[in-house]
């Protein structure tokens, strides 16, 4: 249980973090560590190269600019925990972020990290689709945008070059007063989700919904954003009734199957913590936060 | 191609600079280099929480941390919680009179991170103090003993600051 031999190398910005990329082969960016240090150790990965970015201070901030939330990818779990922005504007982030691991590795894991290591069962990952993020990746060609749902190109695998990382994540905002209702199910606090749903509403005056997103986390290789619900929730009366209708459309979601859980289970948890996150969200419509 | 570097680290106040292998982690150099044995290792991929230190103020897992990463930093080890030689930490005390350790294999992890959090919520409920440790294993006690005392604790350094 000791990590095999590689160069390490700090570098202080993002340019040097470039050139290192297009320099270097066989090489790892040691983000917050809290699974590429594991995997170091039980040497599932032989870098011949550690990029270290935890010196690269440019890379940790929260800004809000254009009606979205930007968080630089070496931004700590914990900062955004307790980031009063984040609670004031994006809501469903701060409620997801609890419920990632514990506080010994929200000190040190990161939001870039999370979302490259791309589990399809995290919750960083289930909520930046379910907020319809896009991420900002820097390379030796210059700065590019992707949107989140085309981030993943397939299981853990996400759409990175070789010389590229992850720079950044814009968030966009959802209005003052939105629901946001992020719920899982993990067989202990701090695993991973076996099964979690994120549901965000924006009801007119009238009660009727205007906007739902609800997404899947941990049910497939990548979080899944269950469409057929969102549309029939959309122009909808709110009610316990209508979300116990549309949280049935999940059972139809494909799901994995695997030594957690059989697809069947993974099914039935979809119903249920997807009308769970929608029940969650009406009833923070409106609500001032703290 | 062994790579070499030289750090230098503030450990339970004291400080000290060495040369290190860059794969070295944190917690075998604490107890390695260091002779600082009272950080255990359990699991060595970030499950079991015993190697948990305090970084910067923070806790963090030894086990998932690079002694180079340490270089300018402040760690503080379960060695240095207790005010001096002949004292123990309120915590400390509160799991000798609660029986909230037997084998003592997780007390190290139990200790720092119960250090941090009571620093952060001085007047923590039982369901908290519970969410605050789930991310350290304990085999032999079933937990009662380490919230009871986690409890006692708070009331003790609320009672003499």
């Amino acid at each position: 249980m000791k990590p095999p031999l590689f160069h390490y190398h700090d570098p202080r910005t993002v340019p040097e973090i470039v050139t290192l990329l297009g320099r270097l082969d066989n090489a790892r960016l040691l983000a917050g560590g809290q699974s590429l240090m594991p995997m170091l150790n039980m040497r599932f990965v032989l870098p011949d190269h550690v990029i270290d970015l935890n010196r690269v201070a440019e890379l940790a901030f929260i800004t809000e600019t254009d009606g979205a939330l930007s968080i630089g990818a070496m931004t700590r779990q914990r900062d955004i925990e307790f980031s009063a922005l984040v609670a004031r504007r994006c809501p469903l982030l701060a409620g997801a972020i609890r419920q990632v691991g514990h506080r010994q590795t929200r000190n040190r894991g990161t939001i870039g990290g999370s979302l490259c290591h791309l589990d399809p069962a995290a919750e960083l990952v289930t909520a930046a689709a379910a907020l319809d993020a896009t991420v900002e990746v820097t390379g030796s060609r210059g700065a590019r945008r992707i949107a989140f749902a085309d981030f993943p190109r397939g299981y853990m695998t996400p759409a990175l070059e070789p010389d590229e990382l992850l720079s950044a994540v814009h968030l966009p905002l959802w209005p003052d007063g939105h629901g946001h209702g992020f719920v899982e199910f993990a067989r202990r606090h701090g695993d991973f989700a076996i099964v979690s749903a994120a549901a965000l509403l924006e009801l007119d005056d009238s009660g009727r919904i205007k906007r739902a997103a609800l997404t899947l986390g941990g049910v497939g290789p990548a979080p899944v954003r269950v469409r057929a619900l969102e549309q029939a929730l959309t122009g909808q009366l709110a009610s316990a009734a209508l979300f116990r209708e549309a949280s049935a459309l999940c059972r139809d979601v494909e799901v994995l199957e695997d030594v957690h859980a059989p697809a069947s289970y993974r099914q039935h948890l979809a119903v249920v913590l997807s009308r769970r996150a929608l029940e969650q969200a009406h009833a923070r419509v409106g609500a001032v936060p703290a | 191609m062994t790579d070499l570097r030289t750090i230098a680290v503030t450990v339970n106040r004291s400080r000290y600079e060495q040369t290190v292998e860059v794969r070295l982690t944190l917690a075998d150099f604490l107890r390695q280099r260091l002779g600082l044995t009272g950080t255990h290792l359990g699991c060595e991929h970030g499950v079991c929480g015993a190697c948990t230190i305090l970084f910067d103020g923070r806790s963090a897992r030894a086990c998932l941390m690079l002694a180079v990463q340490a270089d300018g930093h402040d760690i503080l080890t379960v060695e240095g919680i207790a005010p001096g030689p002949d004292a123990l930490h309120p915590l400390q005390e509160a799991f000798r009179d609660h029986h909230g350790l037997q084998c003592g294999f997780c007390t190290p992890g139990m200790l720092t991170t119960l250090v941090e959090f009571l620093r952060d919520n001085p007047d923590p409920s039982e369901t908290e103090i519970r969410v605050a440790i789930s991310g350290n294993l304990c085999r032999c006690t079933g937990y009662q003993g380490i919230v009871d005392a986690a409890l006692d604790a708070a009331r003790r350094m609320r009672a003499a600051p």
